[in-house]
């Protein structure tokens, strides 16, 4: 894991840039999490001094959602559909495929950090079900077939 | 130079549209013929994406749907002149699906550039701020109160009733709230409108802004839809240069800024008053009411909350007027709703059609049956707190009334599709397992109830003292449905009760009526 002490002059700038806007615990947050690729835990310490609020007010914010992430992801995030319409289509075969070919289970990341998989409820292309994203790339129809294809293209481009 | 369209909506570009234009622009291009690639928004006819539309002599000619390889067959067989092929489709607007449309609200969609602002004007966009600028605000609030129109983002209530409130709700600040959170799984229409005609939405919260006093807007938009930032963000900006958002709005004197802001993938967010605890900075819990957010909402100040297609309807109402969008529907359902089919449907996509339209039609003439060929069993309408509908039930209008007559809601359109593989004992289970998942966690019925009702499902479906244990199903389905504070909690008996009424047989259970 990177020293924070690196991470930290990031994370005031965002801090800085977002001073004046109104509600803006969510955009510093994202802003962390955009660059970083996570929110490190001792940047809440600055978060909540910079906003006037308790650590453990920012760390529940952070828990609340689950787009927020504590530690490092894996070089690509890859997002498996999980909900109705994707079930309509196989998806949880999908589901046991993906686990199984990646050897994780969600929430984690494969041991070489290439890749870490999350569950999501609905990416709006239920019409071409069942879908995932690789990164901020989403696919449709995506058979057991299909997947293989894109790990192996995903995992050359390395 | 003939223009060829290529949609950048998220589902053409989850089937290959990207790679589909980058072929067809180094092709073209190669063989010396030139074209002009603009990237629309979908027709929403997906079993056709990515569709390749050119502009010739006779109109817009389609072919569809275009893979990599196709691109030079097709460029040879004279695809920039319109020539036959294979996937030629002939002018999309001719097709069946297209062309019974009541297209309202998405009158512009797969037609336009997205964040072309000269393009959204030259196909009647700004025509309702044009009128609106000339009104008096409680002249616009009638204007939509007139149309009949109810919020689209599920609890269907009147939207000039909404507005009314919020006028006469004296303050500083008032502020416009768009709910882009669009969490149901089938749903997909808000994210249509976002990636392809961005314009009208801001449109319509401009026009909010003015009917209501308020110079501050936001899209509180789901992190799930990154393209939909980008062209928001793209015609935010094209707006404020054009002098339509800011200051001094087409030199009327009046204000209205607008900003999105991203959630973080929390289902509950959806829910109005969770959605500005997030707005704020906070966890999405749900906040108690009274009071409204129309009189106490976003920073303490009166806030109108709408989903997406509730504000994006407010342009051709102030364009035609109220009476012209009325004149759609039927009882007290008025205007259109652009229906979403997905899931198990051979012909999925968006369908926007007045009310009163049976699920029957819908789902045959249109969505051609299942795509898997097989018969077509239960089917779930308005997001993961909406019933399941049994095949005895598909005659039922699409109407707000006629669906809560059977114990069912439309909310935001999404039709979602099973056949006869599924097991509605899991559908169920998944049902309290999405509420146990998504609770805000303040009440609980909902927090608690929900771990419970996994729990008891399936010791019904491992045959443990059935009878006793679907009691208490039904029991816990009631102490979630009216000690819930919110829809989350109170709406998940829907997709379990229905399913446990309609599919006994799939819990082990004998049907009750033969
Ligand atoms: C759990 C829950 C989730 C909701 N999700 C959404 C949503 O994603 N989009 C939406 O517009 N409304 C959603 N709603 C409804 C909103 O609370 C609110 O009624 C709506 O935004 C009002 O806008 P409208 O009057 O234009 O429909 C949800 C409600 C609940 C209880
Ligand atoms: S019903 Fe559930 S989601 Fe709604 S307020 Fe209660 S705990 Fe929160
Ligand atoms: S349900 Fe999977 S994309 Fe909507």
């Amino acid at each position: 894991m990177q020293d924070y002490q690196t991470q930290k002059p990031t994370v005031l700038e965002i801090l800085n840039t977002h001073q004046a806007m109104p509600g803006n615990l969510l955009p510093i947050l994202h802003g962390i999490q955009d660059t970083l690729g996570y929110i490190p835990p001792a940047a809440v310490v600055d978060i909540a001094k910079s906003l006037n609020l308790s650590q453990a007010e920012v760390h529940g914010v952070i828990s609340f959602y689950h787009y927020f992430r504590e530690t490092p992801p894996g070089e690509h995030t890859i997002r498996i559909c999980r909900a109705e319409s994707c079930q309509a289509m196989n998806g949880k075969a999908l589901e046991t495929h993906v686990k199984q070919q990646l050897g994780i289970d969600f929430h984690e990341t494969t041991a070489d950090g290439i890749f870490s998989l999350e569950p999501v409820y609905c990416l709006g292309n239920c019409a071409c079900s069942p879908s995932i994203t690789i990164d901020d790339e989403v696919m449709g129809r995506v058979t057991t077939e299909k997947f293989d294809r894109l790990l192996a293209t995903y995992k050359g481009a390395k | 130079m003939t223009r060829v369209f290529i949609s950048r909506d998220s589902t053409a570009l989850s089937l290959g549209a990207e790679q589909v234009a980058k072929a067809l622009e180094q092709q073209a291009s190669s063989k010396g013929l030139s074209a002009e690639i603009v990237r629309n928004g979908s027709r929403g006819l997906f079993w056709l994406e990515p569709l390749v539309e050119v502009e010739t002599s006779q109109g817009r000619v389609a072919y569809g749907p275009v893979q990599v390889e196709d691109v030079a067959p097709l460029l040879d067989a004279g695809l920039l002149d319109g020539k036959q092929h294979p996937l030629y489709l002939g002018n999309i607007e001719e097709i069946a699906y297209f062309k019974n449309q009541n297209r309202l609200t998405f009158a512009r969609v797969g037609l336009t550039d997205p964040v072309n602002i000269d393009d959204y004007l030259a196909h009647d966009g700004y025509r309702g701020l044009k009128n609106a600028l000339a009104l008096q605000a409680t002249e616009i609030v009638k204007q939509v109160t007139d149309s009949g129109l109810r919020g689209r983002g599920g609890a269907a209530f009147p939207t000039g009733i909404k507005w009314n409130t919020v006028l006469n709700a004296p303050a500083d600040q008032k502020y416009i709230v768009c709910n882009a959170d669009e969490g149901d799984s089938g749903t997909f229409s808000d994210r249509m409108i976002m990636e392809g005609d961005p314009f009208v939405l801001i449109e319509g919260m401009t026009i909010a802004g003015l009917a209501v006093g308020a110079t501050q807007g936001y899209i509180y938009l789901r992190v799930e839809y990154p393209h939909a930032k980008i062209a928001l963000n793209q015609a935010i900006e094209a707006a404020y240069k054009n002098g339509y958002l800011g200051e001094n709005i087409q030199n009327s004197g009046k204000t209205f800024h607008l900003e999105v802001r991203s959630g973080a993938g929390a289902y509950i967010c959806g829910e109005e008053t969770s959605l500005l605890e997030s707005l704020e900075g906070k966890r999405g819990l749900v906040r108690f009411k009274p009071p409204l957010p129309a009189i106490v909402g976003l920073f303490g100040k009166p806030t109108i909350v709408n989903n997406v297609i509730s504000l994006a309807s407010i342009p051709v109402i102030l364009d035609k007027g109220g009476e012209y969008y009325k004149n759609y529907g039927m009882g007290r359902s008025r205007g259109t709703l652009p229906l979403q089919l997905a899931g198990n449907i051979k012909h999925p996509g968006l369908f926007e059609v007045a009310f009163g339209m049976t699920l029957r039609e819908l789902l045959y003439d249109y969505g051609g049956g299942s795509a898997s060929g097989r018969p077509i069993r239960a089917v779930q309408v308005g997001g993961p707190l909406g019933a399941y509908l049994h095949e005895s039930q598909f005659d039922t209008p699409l109407d707000y009334e006629a669906f809560a007559a059977i114990s069912a809601v439309l909310g935001h359109g999404g039709i979602v599709v099973h056949d006869d593989t599924v097991n509605m004992a899991d559908m169920a289970r998944y049902a309290m397992e999405f509420c146990v998942e998504e609770s805000c966690g303040k009440c609980t019925p909902c927090r608690i109830g929900s771990t419970r009702g996994v729990e008891v499902i399936d010791r019904i479906v491992e045959g443990v003292q059935k009878d006793k244990n679907t009691v208490l199903l039904r029991d816990l389905c009631d102490t979630m449905t009216y000690g819930s504070l919110c829809a989350m909690g109170g709406m998940t008996p829907f997709p379990v009760l229905s399913a446990l009424n309609h599919f006994p047989e799939d819990f082990g259970l004998q049907s009750a009526k033969a």
